[in-house]
């Protein structure tokens, strides 16, 4: 067993097991997450599961969905630069999709007012969960990344309907961007704040 | 050639064969075959010189060499003649001749030909004694200016092969990697890691299969770096000796060299080289009846700078996308094909063999108390002497700049110099007592990386350079992961405003504070050092930033968007000449009479104010 401290509390956990997995575990939900899901390879890419991990006196920021825990050290995942930085996070990939519910939902919950980035819609923020589930889940495979960089997009291979796609829908059904939109926002940028400032709650308190 | 070798003594009787052969040549030309000398026509050259010894029936006595880089790539086309050392810069064809008449076939040396200082117009006979050379400490690329490449007889010569046989002979693999430690080795590739931790790890490392791999980083995605290029062009087995001893301390038993396609000499000149170590029984099945048996691979990558990572590298090398992953499992444990696996710099490699040959302990006097050896920068951007300088470590960045570097080209001011590569940091002239020494450089703001200098001076906006590295990386990036992928192009949208005047102070903060994030949460190097132009000319050029922002100025007059050019009438003299060669014809006037400039037609390509002998063009 791997002792470590998460928010304060002692707590212990298998070798190999991730921090995400270990706080989950423990009944710890303030680390939300986009690309992660369980059933599917760990990708770690969007970055908003980043927990602060303090070791040997040093802090640093880290993806804890593929973080493997270590004995002895401390993690955070909730203190102000955690969330200086899932701030940023959210309002980069609401630049880039600023309809998706999801993306909306949690921008209300950090408290981000205003999208300060520049806004190009691409309906798709990459989190790569209909590539994985597609070939992981339907052992099909029909999707895949295409382009490097900025470029980047999740297509078809030369863009035709692959026969092995059995139009199954589960890349629909996981998409983060592709569910009901988000009714709040009427002109693109807009923020929703919507649900959470009506009922006033913080849903993530700050532990530090 | 000869066949194969089957024991250290056989190598070394081959090797006497081999100097006894050289020394039936009184002198030996060495032409440089570098990069930088290649573009300026040095294949003609050594053809000359080869033809004007033939002419003289002298090719039995006098032996031309056609070598790697030499460094000096300014002064290119070098020729360099042995023994005297005597250095001939920016040589012609038609110089062949008169080279053998004075220099090989008498003993004077041709003045004009000589390396002159600008500074104090004094001329050097030497190689050693150019400024450029003589604070230099050659540990590596000294041999480059020694052998052909092409040719394994040449470096077996130079005592080449003899840390291999120290190694297998003498010393368990434990001993090796103590060696390593004790000398202080650290990656040339970027990080600094220590180099023997890396191979105890892979060592230690459980293989599933008795296979563990040895990688070779020749990916160099700088641009204007060629410090590993220059290596693998011009001393191959230098690097090929330190992967085997290498291989045999860590126990792996296949090596790979990872090489950009963009560089087919290195590539044929490493295959070349590979196949003769083969030959010689040095590479293969027991090794010099060592019982050790290692083989190297050469991969081509595509070049990306990204698949310069190493876990890019090692997916690339699998035949998937380059892209990195997560490594919370270190690849001294699953590395390629999940096996435990070491990557190590070109340049990182090539420090082995010098190592062992001449011990740990001659090696560490070298440097500073943390950063041992040498290290190979390549020297642009507006220098005087550029080229490829190899330097202890500890040495000043301003000794490199204005002692070995001949200070700044064209008399203007310095301004910066940017160490690291694209994602490095742009140091001011205030800090130019930095030493080189890894720890130090990354207190500045910048770091070591595998090697890139970048000399700036006042005629560069620090803004302007930012937005170019930030762009450069955008492009760069795989776009896995979202600080880095969305991170980079949104700096690039606050960049384009602040260049173009359109920016307001809460952008410069939005800046900042983003640029903090995608150094902090990137998945891999890339993201996490991309940050570094933009932070580090922020914390030393802020006011250039608050310059562009609020008085819409750009003071090196770079942004186009914020300049102007005018024309002051009265020291215009009616020349034409601006007129003339305006390409959208936005100079109006007549001969003799003040000209002005239609501002609605300008471009401002700025060809007018470099064009005016009188200086009567403004540029506001
Ligand atoms: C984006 C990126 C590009 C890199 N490019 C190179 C490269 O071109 N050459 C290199 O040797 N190392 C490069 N590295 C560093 C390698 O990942 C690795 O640390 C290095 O090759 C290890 O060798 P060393 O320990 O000998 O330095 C790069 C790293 C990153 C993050
Ligand atoms: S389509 Fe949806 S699930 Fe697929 S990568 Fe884009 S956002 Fe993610
Ligand atoms: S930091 Fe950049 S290059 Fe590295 S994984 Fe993320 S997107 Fe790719
Ligand atoms: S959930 Fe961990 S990086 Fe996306």
């Amino acid at each position: 067993m791997v002792n470590l401290i998460i928010d304060g509390q002692h707590v212990q956990a298998e070798e190999g097991w991730t921090i995400l997995e270990t706080a989950r575990y423990y009944g710890i939900d303030t680390i939300p997450t986009l690309c992660y899901r369980e059933g599917l390879t760990t990708d770690s890419s969007c970055r908003l599961c980043v927990v602060e991990i303090i070791s040997r006196g040093r802090s640093r920021l880290s993806a804890s969905c593929s973080y493997p825990v270590q004995e002895g050290i401390e993690v955070r995942t909730n203190s102000r630069r955690v969330r200086q930085a899932r701030k940023i996070i959210i309002e980069l990939l609401l630049a880039s999709c600023p309809n998706s519910k999801t993306l909306q939902c949690l921008a209300s919950q950090y408290g981000i007012k205003e999208l300060r980035f520049k806004v190009e819609d691409r309906g798709c923020i990459l989190c790569g969960l209909c590539v994985r589930m597609c070939k992981e889940q339907m052992q099909a495979g029909a999707i895949g990344f295409f382009n490097r960089g900025v470029d980047r997009r999740v297509a078809m291979p030369f863009h035709v309907r692959s026969d092995v796609c059995r139009e199954c829908g589960a890349c629909l059904y996981i998409c983060p961007v592709c569910e009901l939109q988000c009714r709040g926002p009427r002109e693109p940028g807009d923020l929703c704040n919507g649900c959470f400032e009506a009922i006033r709650i913080d849903p993530f308190p700050s532990r530090d | 050639m000869k066949g194969s070798l089957s024991s250290p003594k056989d190598l070394n009787e081959y090797r006497k064969s081999i100097q006894s052969t050289k020394k039936k040549f009184e002198k030996v030309i060495s032409v440089c075959g570098g990069t930088g000398c290649h573009a300026q026509n040095c294949v003609q050259v050594r053809e000359e010189i080869s033809r004007e010894l033939d002419e003289r029936l002298l090719s039995d006595k006098v032996m031309v060499k056609f070598t790697g880089c030499h460094g000096f790539c300014e002064m290119g086309p070098l020729v360099v003649i042995h023994p005297a050392g005597i250095l001939y810069v920016k040589v012609s064809p038609s110089d062949a001749q008169r080279i053998i008449e004075s220099s090989v076939v008498g003993d004077s040396v041709i003045d004009e030909l000589l390396y002159k200082d600008v500074a104090t117009g004094k001329n050097f006979e030497k190689e050693q004694d150019v400024p450029f050379y003589s604070k230099q400490k050659r540990l590596l690329l000294a041999m480059n200016g020694m052998i052909d490449p092409q040719n394994i007889e040449d470096y077996i010569a130079q005592e080449g092969y003899s840390a291999l046989v120290k190694a297998l002979f003498e010393m368990s693999p434990e001993e090796i990697i103590k060696e390593v430690e004790i000398a202080g080795l650290r990656g040339r590739g970027g990080a600094g890691f220590p180099t023997a931790n890396k191979w105890k790890a892979c060592r230690r490392a459980r293989a599933r299969d008795n296979i563990k791999y040895i990688l070779c980083n020749a990916d160099e995605g700088d641009p204007g770096a060629y410090m590993d290029r220059s290596l693998l062009e011009g001393n191959p087995h230098a690097v090929i000796e330190g992967m085997i001893i290498g291989a045999y301390a860590i126990g792996a038993t296949e090596g790979f060299v990872y090489v950009r396609h963009e560089y087919p000499l290195a590539v044929e000149n490493l295959l070349k080289a590979l196949e003769q170590a083969r030959q010689l029984g040095l590479l293969g099945d027991n090794i010099l009846g060592s019982g050790f048996s290692f083989d190297i691979k050469v991969s081509v990558g595509g070049g990306a700078f990204v698949c310069g990572e190493s876990t890019a590298l090692m997916a690339s090398i699998e035949g998937r996308i380059g892209e990195p992953r997560v490594k919370h499992i270190h690849t001294a444990e699953k590395g390629l094909y999940n096996r435990p696996t070491n990557l190590n710099n070109v340049e990182t490699w090539a420090n082995v063999p010098i190592i062992i040959r001449e011990g740990a302990e001659a090696y560490a006097r070298i440097g500073t108390e943390k950063s041992r050896g040498t290290k190979i920068f390549s020297l642009v951007g507006k220098v005087r002497n550029t080229g490829l300088v190899e330097v202890p470590m500890g040495i000043t960045l301003r000794e490199i700049i204005f002692d070995i570097g001949g200070g700044m080209a064209n008399g203007k001011a310095f301004k910066a110099v940017q160490t690291g590569g694209p994602s490095g940091g742009c140091i001011p002239e205030s800090m130019l007592d930095t030493p080189v020494d890894f720890e130090r450089l990354t207190e500045v703001g910048s770091m070591m990386g595998s090697g890139g200098m970048i000399v700036m001076d006042e005629s560069t906006c620090m803004v302007d350079i930012a937005r170019y590295f930030v762009d450069f990386l955008c492009e760069e990036s795989c776009g896995k992961c979202v600080p880095c992928r969305e991170g980079l192009k949104q700096m690039r949208f606050i960049l384009d405003d602040i260049v173009s005047g359109r920016a307001t102070g809460k952008q410069l903060e939005l800046l900042k504070e983003l640029a903090e994030v995608v150094r902090d949460t990137s998945l891999c190097g890339l993201g996490q050092t991309a940050p570094n132009p933009v932070l580090s000319t922020i914390k030393y050029f802020e006011d250039e930033y608050h310059e562009h922002i609020e008085e819409k100025r750009c003071r090196a007059g770079v942004c186009r968007d914020l300049i102007e050019y005018q024309i002051d009438a009265d020291k215009c003299t009616g020349c034409l000449r601006c007129k003339a060669q305006c390409p959208v014809g936005a100079v109006l006037g007549e001969k003799e009479k003040p000209h002005h400039i239609d501002l609605s037609k300008c471009e401002k390509c700025g060809i007018c104010y470099e064009v005016c002998e009188f200086g009567a063009v403004l540029r506001k």
